[in-house]
């Protein structure tokens, strides 16, 4: 039984392998059916949107990519996109430099503490965010304009904003690896806790950390609410006030930033991949 | 090696996004320290006036506010009442710099921002919210009395008796339509409980949140045998509406009518027409009528908040508003300014703009607060279980 | 070298002798709860030099989250001129607040529930694409994108394709389906979570990805080799694994859907009755001013019900996750 369960090559015999490849063919175009199926409930709606910014229900003219051309030229754009661009970076660094050292000691030396941290991390998604800014605003009135006036507060509240996921990934990340043993083994072979923290256990929770970077910065893209009620400038504030005078550059501007957040996201991802894919993709398919 | 590459690399991202996260901030701190220490000594006298006269004068107060140089206004969007133009012509002739804060902002974010921002040099100096917001700012010391020079020329009914807030604007109830998509156009609010605009007709938001939709419901009411003290009528009415369909409870947007949601919508008369012009661009004909059934007047108020950080500016500001210029340029927005009838004895009233203005058949009627109050109390409690 | 080797090495190496074997005859990732490693380790009080570590977490969190939470919740017992009253707070427990807190919850596990589970399917089907791969990057990027867009934008877009003169409301119309005279409207609870599955799902996309990549390839195949068929394997093996971070998903989209706001309110402005949206109409409206401590109110109920459910699933974690400790 023991040899059977270990990584050792008899798991990969013809033997076992058989039976798993004709059950795999019915699966196969369930998956392709499910996939399709959700691709549509995704893709449908922003097809109608975009069809819409295309000019798609005016009256007068037919399809035109004005709306799309016109939008860099649309006051406050750029300005804004890039104010967002720069919070939403900011998020990102601040929540995973805070994080993923407080999760990581979290899972090794206070295990029991966990469930309080995990509710600690949830009170933020309870909150409306409308409640959340009027707390805000009351709670650091008497902080300096320089704070509390600028991009700063939004970056340092969007880090509070990020939390209930990060802990939930990062969570999810830190409970599938063997933490503890990697870390002893690492600190027995003499290595520092920073270099164990940044050579050991981060690359080993890479999806984790991806993905709480990736909400992170799409929360710092979207998010209004609080924005609006500090009445600081950002890109999605920007986006709701055009279009009160035009709904098509309102869309279009969501439709823009949907787009753009998924391209950076996926740049970013690329680099990752490129920095740890040349290390180890042999050693997952583990003989 | 790698970590401390990696550590400089965080600091100098940490720096550069401080550095420019401080220059795109809302009020640049530079301006602001420079007109607070000009308008230092006559902060006080200019906070303390009640009239122009108690600065000595227009002249001074303009002097007064020159010097102050910016003067921060708070939920004006551009195409409301024509507030676009109105902002323009102030700095044109003054030369003040407007900062617009949070443009789509409601009445009660404007009196959270006076509290919540008091002492900071963004927050605003001049308010414009419907009569709750203007009662409840009154009653908890967050306005300055002030009296324009043409204080008698709005009527007793329309102002505080201590000049803490006055009657700007108004406009009625009105029903925008799309003349192409609605064949048959409604004139009256009861005929729109027509199974032919099924799917059409739409609130600009929710009455327990925008003050329209509390107005057309009460319009509504006032259509269907209700009075100003009962709107449940009213509410009765949108939830037959909603119940067969016609009623769709989609808050209409620009974006909604010109995508075909929300072909018949029910708002202030001069947002109407100030969406008739935008849609006029994207091919769309869009149409308005005071209904004669349900003709509900409502007036937004100004008032200048008690912290101003730019007092003097935001006396200057109200004097304009107040004056022939800046009731024309409302009028101009399909806006019917508190002075009309004023300005229509003196001659001085925009003809043009006033020829324009949407035909009004039967005698408005305005609700007081407390008659708001009671109805918005009937709808915060019936409004989801009558559309629901 | 050894210290950046993936999990898939044998969980060996470095540990003491004598329990070596013992480790490495478990899958990695599983950790030894009752062999002598574990429990000695398990028997080592925690150091209070230990919570230290935690204290820039505690303090960043006391002050970004706690003061803002603490003048909530202060200002839920002010009235307007700030004096100390339980009135706000007793008015919230009544109707129509009461009534919205039933809709609120229902909206929240109808749409947490489903997509959890649709997620869940979504991620497993996905999961199957080559890691690193650019089917998964992409899945996992659009996700991210996607679990954030809310509010007007994304109900306009439904509005665009579902609403009464919506793409796809037209395309069916032309096949004789008629959407309304069978009942489906976009304002109404069906119409509201179909809504809200759209970023429910890529959020339980992106919080189980993580933990779908927890389970090892060579677990299934073993249970394979063992005779087990694919379902016993999900029922006995994947199932219990992945159950703790299963519900950890499903709270955080019961709490994300618990306090969106925006989508409802532009697709319904109120005839459905939800929290959040009565709070906006308080905090941030136009009809009713100087109310602004009922919405304070409405928000430390919100904090209570999602406090409950929070304790609740910590309870049960404490029983499904017996079998991993």
């Amino acid at each position: 039984m023991t040899a059977l369960i270990s990584d050792s090559p008899a798991v990969q015999s013809p033997a076992t392998a058989g039976p798993g490849r004709t059950q795999r063919r019915r699966p196969r175009a369930g998956r392709a059916v499910l996939l399709l199926l959700f691709a549509a409930y995704f893709f449908i709606p922003l097809y109608a949107a975009v069809d819409f910014t295309l000019g798609g229900s005016r009256r007068n003219m037919g399809h035109t990519l004005s709306v799309w051309t016109g939008l860099v030229h649309q006051e406050g754009f750029t300005t804004n996109l890039m104010t967002s661009l720069k919070i939403a970076g900011g998020t990102v660094l601040l929540l995973l430099v805070l994080m993923v050292p407080t999760m990581a000691w979290l899972h090794l030396r206070l295990p029991h503490l966990r469930r309080v941290v995990e509710g600690v991390c949830l009170l933020p998604m309870a909150i409306p965010a409308v409640v959340i800014a009027n707390g805000i605003l009351g709670a650091f009135k008497s902080w300096p304009q320089a704070i509390t006036g600028s991009s700063w507060i939004l970056i340092l509240e969007y880090v509070i904003l990020a939390l209930p996921f990060t802990y939930r990934s990062l969570d999810a990340g830190l409970s599938a690896i063997p933490l503890t043993t990697m870390v002893e083994a690492a600190r027995s072979l003499g290595a520092s806790w920073p270099t164990t923290l940044w050579r050991v256990v981060v690359p080993n929770i890479r999806t984790s950390v991806a993905s709480a970077g990736i909400l992170g910065a799409a929360l710092a893209l979207g998010e209004f609410t609080i924005a609006n009620l500090l009445l600081l400038n950002t890109f999605p504030i920007w986006t709701d006030q055009a279009g009160q005078q035009d709904g098509e550059v309102a869309t279009t501007a969501s439709m823009l930033i949907l787009f753009l957040s998924w391209l950076l996201l996926m740049l970013v991802s690329q680099l990752g991949r490129g920095r740890a894919g040349k290390k180890s993709p042999k050693l997952r398919r583990n003989k | 090696m790698n970590r401390r590459l990696t550590g400089i690399a965080a600091t100098a991202v940490v720096l550069a996004l401080s550095a420019t996260a401080c220059s795109s901030s809302k009020s640049s701190t530079s301006a602001s320290s420079g007109s607070k220490a000009a308008a230092g000594s006559s902060a006080k006298d200019a906070g303390k006036a009640t009239t122009a006269a108690d600065l000595g004068g227009m002249d001074a107060l303009v002097a007064a506010a020159k010097k102050e140089g910016t003067l921060n206004v708070i939920a004006l969007p551009k195409t409301w009442a024509n507030y676009g133009a109105i902002m323009d012509a102030f700095t044109a002739k003054y030369g003040i710099k407007i900062n617009d804060a949070n443009p789509d902002g409601s009445s009660q974010d404007e009196l959270n921002a006076i509290k919540q921002l008091q002492g900071k040099s963004s927050a605003p100096d001049v308010v414009d919210v419907g009569q709750a917001a203007a009662t409840a700012g009154a009653a908890a010391g967050q306005f300055a009395p002030y009296q324009v020079a043409t204080w008698s020329q709005i009527a007793d009914a329309q102002k505080d008796s201590q000049g803490l807030w006055y009657n700007d604007y108004g406009g009625y109830i009105a029903i925008g339509y799309d003349a192409d998509k609605v064949k048959n156009p409604p004139t009256t609010l009861k005929s729109l409980d027509d199974p032919q605009y099924k799917s059409q007709v739409a609130l600009n938001g929710d009455p327990t949140k925008a003050n329209a939709a509390l107005s057309g419901v009460l319009a509504a009411s006032l259509a269907n045998g209700g009075s100003l003290d009962n709107a449940q009528p009213g509410i009765d009415f949108f939830g037959k509406m909603k119940s067969e369909g016609i009623f769709v409870p989609v808050a209409a947007t620009q974006a909604t009518i010109q995508s075909g949601t929300t072909p018949i919508t029910i708002d202030w008369d001069y947002l109407q027409a100030s969406a008739a012009t935008d849609l006029k661009a994207k091919g769309i004909n869009w149409k308005v009528v005071v209904p004669s059934d349900g003709l509900f007047g409502g007036f937004y108020n100004q008032a200048i908040s008690a912290t101003a950080p730019h007092p003097a500016a935001a006396r200057l500001w109200e004097e304009f508003l107040y004056s022939a210029d800046g009731q024309n340029l409302w009028l101009k927005g399909m806006a019917r300014p508190a002075e009309l009838s004023a300005l229509q004895k003196a001659g001085t009233a925009d003809a043009a703009a006033l020829a324009a203005l949407p035909a009004v058949t039967g005698t408005p009627q305005f609700a007081t607060q407390d008659q708001m109050t009671a109805a918005s109390k009937l709808v915060v409690a019936g409004w989801a279980k009558a559309t629901g | 070298m050894t210290a950046s080797a993936p999990a898939d090495v044998p969980a060996g190496v470095g540990e003491p002798a004598p329990a070596a074997a013992a480790s490495r005859l478990r899958p990695a990732g599983v950790r030894a709860g009752r062999g002598r490693a574990g429990s000695a380790r398990r028997t080592r009080r925690t150091r209070p030099a230990d919570l230290l570590g935690l204290a820039p977490f505690a303090a960043y969190v006391a002050v970004f989250l706690g003061a803002p939470a603490y003048a909530v919740i202060t200002a839920a017992f002010k009235d307007d001129s700030g004096n100390a009253t339980l009135a706000n707070v007793t008015t919230t427990l009544k109707d129509p607040y009461r009534h919205a807190f039933f809709v609120s919850i229902e909206l929240s596990v109808l749409s947490a529930v489903l997509g959890a589970v649709l997620g869940l399917a979504l991620a497993i089907a996905v999961s199957g694409a080559k890691r690193d791969g650019f089917v998964h990057r992409a899945v996992t990027t659009a996700s991210g994108v996607l679990a954030y867009f809310g509010g007007l934008p994304l109900a306009f877009v439904f509005l665009a394709t579902l609403g009464p003169q919506g793409l796809v409301t037209k395309w069916l119309n032309s096949a004789g389906y008629n959407l309304t005279q069978h009942g489906f409207v976009l304002w109404n609870m069906a119409g509201l979570v179909l809504v809200y599955l759209y970023f429910q799902i890529p959020l339980m996309l992106l919080v189980i990805f993580p933990a779908l990549d927890g389970l090892r390839p060579q677990w299934e195949e073993a249970a394979r080799s063992l005779g087990a068929s694919r379902w016993q394997y999900w029922l006995r093996v994947g199932g219990p694994l992945l159950a703790p971070p299963f519900l950890g998903a499903l709270l955080l989209l019961f709490a994300n859907a618990f306090a969106a706001y925006a989508t409802a309110y532009a697709l319904s402005t109120g005839s459905v009755p939800l929290v959040p949206i009565q709070i906006g109409s308080v905090m941030s409206g136009n009809v009713l001013a100087g109310q602004e401590n009922i919405g304070n109110a409405l928000g430390l109920w919100m904090i209570v019900v999602v406090g409950l459910v929070v304790v609740a699933y910590t309870l049960l974690q404490r029983r499904t996750a017996r079998w991993l400790r």
